[in-house]
């Protein structure tokens, strides 16, 4: 049924497409859905992606920055020359396909162990830490006026909504009771320098080729604020797998992160990437408690969320091995 | 008094039953799923083993730290107040250990194969 009514869609905006074919879900929340398809057209078939919250899904919650506002900064990344694919279309009532936007599909791999692992990417590897720093200063370097309209983020605010989510799950953890403590004392006040913040610019969200990365994905959670917090969120340990002596991904090194970030004629403040290590560190493990409290509240009663609730003790040791060294 | 086998018996062999028997013959995202599956039994094998061993000395250790006796998680509250109003830290003796040594029994059960706590394991 979503290919006719996709056909009927891309015949509107697509000289020449005849219809569309292969649609499978790719992944999908309740609220949230992206599928893959190929536009059938006699010069050869074009890979896409729709991704769009299903007809009867109103605004995005919570932190999202909404599908419409994600398909502007994907489209201004790729005007700007970043990686990043090309929005093809946004969709209109008229589509009847609920709301989002359909996009160029980019071949490569997302999964965290086949890019640390697989001989495919042994080229890659070496240079991607310095690839995604120069990628990161591009995202922070777009200019501010053309943005679409994003919730605004500093690091006091972050704390008070980790902290208030963590005390909503009225469960006691002493670590990260600790690590919030530790935010708190630190807090590095406002950044002289606010951009965009992509948010969530890890494995999973980056698309690898064995020539680098090929696009980065997922805005869901751009906003505007302290550029060092990408720099912090794509060094924490839960985004190494396995890999923990390289603290970018689990394949690069923080210098060659911030190399690449200054080439491109942007100022990297280690402390304050550090920092935001930390915060995304507890960030993640609260994303995991978040997890296991929608896994007994249901609808999703599913296995996989349960065990997620069950990696949280794996942030709580990052961060001892962050705050608390013990003698080497 | 119930009858043997005991639960962790009885899991084991329900995981052991799935992982070799069954897990070869599924393909697909229903494969990823049955491995999450026969992670969770093996999760809870780990922890009917060591859970009482490890909460025992959880709770003599907070006894310790906080002067008083209660219930895990009153004494785990007690301990998280008194962490957020900065009556304890790292400064503060004991503390730090009993992070270590209770973080360390959770990852024991929660995730063995996690690689800080394999280098944790190491570099006691």
């Amino acid at each position: 049924m979503i290919e006719e009514q996709l056909g009927r869609c891309v015949a509107s905006w697509y000289p020449g497409a005849t219809g569309v074919t292969g649609a499978a879900k790719l992944s999908g929340g309740a609220s949230q859905e992206t599928w893959t398809f190929d536009i059938v057209h006699p010069s050869g078939n074009v890979g896409a992606i729709l991704r769009r919250a299903p007809p009867g899904y109103g605004a995005s919650p919570g932190r999202a920055a909404g599908l419409d506002a994600e398909a502007t900064l994907m489209q201004l990344a790729h005007d700007a020359g970043l990686p990043s694919p090309r929005v093809m279309h946004v969709l209109k009532p008229a589509d009847e396909l609920g709301r989002g936007f359909i996009m160029q599909r980019i071949e490569g791999e997302t999964i965290a162990r086949k890019i640390l692992r697989d001989e495919q990417f042994a080229k890659a590897r070496p240079i991607l830490a310095r690839q995604l720093g120069r990628v990161i200063a591009g995202i922070h370097g777009l200019a501010p006026a053309k943005l679409p309209k994003l919730r605004e983020m500093s690091a006091t605010k972050e704390i008070a909504d980790l902290e208030r989510e963590y005390r909503s799950f009225d469960r006691p953890r002493p670590v990260f009771e600790l690590a919030l403590r530790w935010l708190r004392e630190r807090d590095p006040g406002p950044s002289r320098e606010v951009t965009l913040v992509h948010g969530d610019f890890r494995h999973g969200n980056l698309i690898i080729g064995p020539d680098g990365v090929r696009a980065v994905l997922d805005w869901e959670l751009a906003h505007v604020g302290d550029p060092m917090e990408d720099l912090g969120w794509i060094c924490v340990n839960s985004w190494r797998f396995g890999e923990i002596d390289k603290p970018v991904g689990g394949f690069g090194t923080r210098e060659e992160l911030f190399a690449g970030y200054e080439e491109a004629g942007r100022k990297v403040d280690p402390d304050r990437v550090m920092f935001w290590e930390v915060m995304g560190t507890l960030r993640w493990g609260i994303m995991c408690c978040g997890m296991m409290q929608r896994f007994r509240q249901g609808p999703d009663h599913s296995m996989e969320r349960a065990m997620i609730g069950r990696r949280s003790s794996e942030t709580e040791i990052d961060l001892l091995r962050l705050l608390a060294p013990r003698g080497k | 008094m119930q009858d043997e086998p005991t639960p962790t018996e009885l899991i084991k062999a329900v995981a052991d039953f799935l992982r070799n028997e069954i897990a070869p013959e599924i393909k697909g995202h229903n494969a990823f799923k049955l491995r999450v599956g026969i992670n969770a039994l093996d999760l809870v094998t780990r922890q009917l083993t060591l859970e009482q061993g490890s909460d025992a000395a959880e709770s003599a250790r907070l006894k310790q730290l906080l002067g008083a006796d209660g219930p895990l998680i009153e004494s785990n509250r007690a301990l998280c107040e008194k962490i957020a109003k900065g009556e304890v830290d790292l400064q503060t003796p004991g503390l730090a250990e009993h992070l270590w040594q209770t973080t360390m029994d959770k990852l024991a059960v929660d995730q063995p194969n996690y690689a800080s706590y394999k280098r944790e394991l190491g570099n006691k």
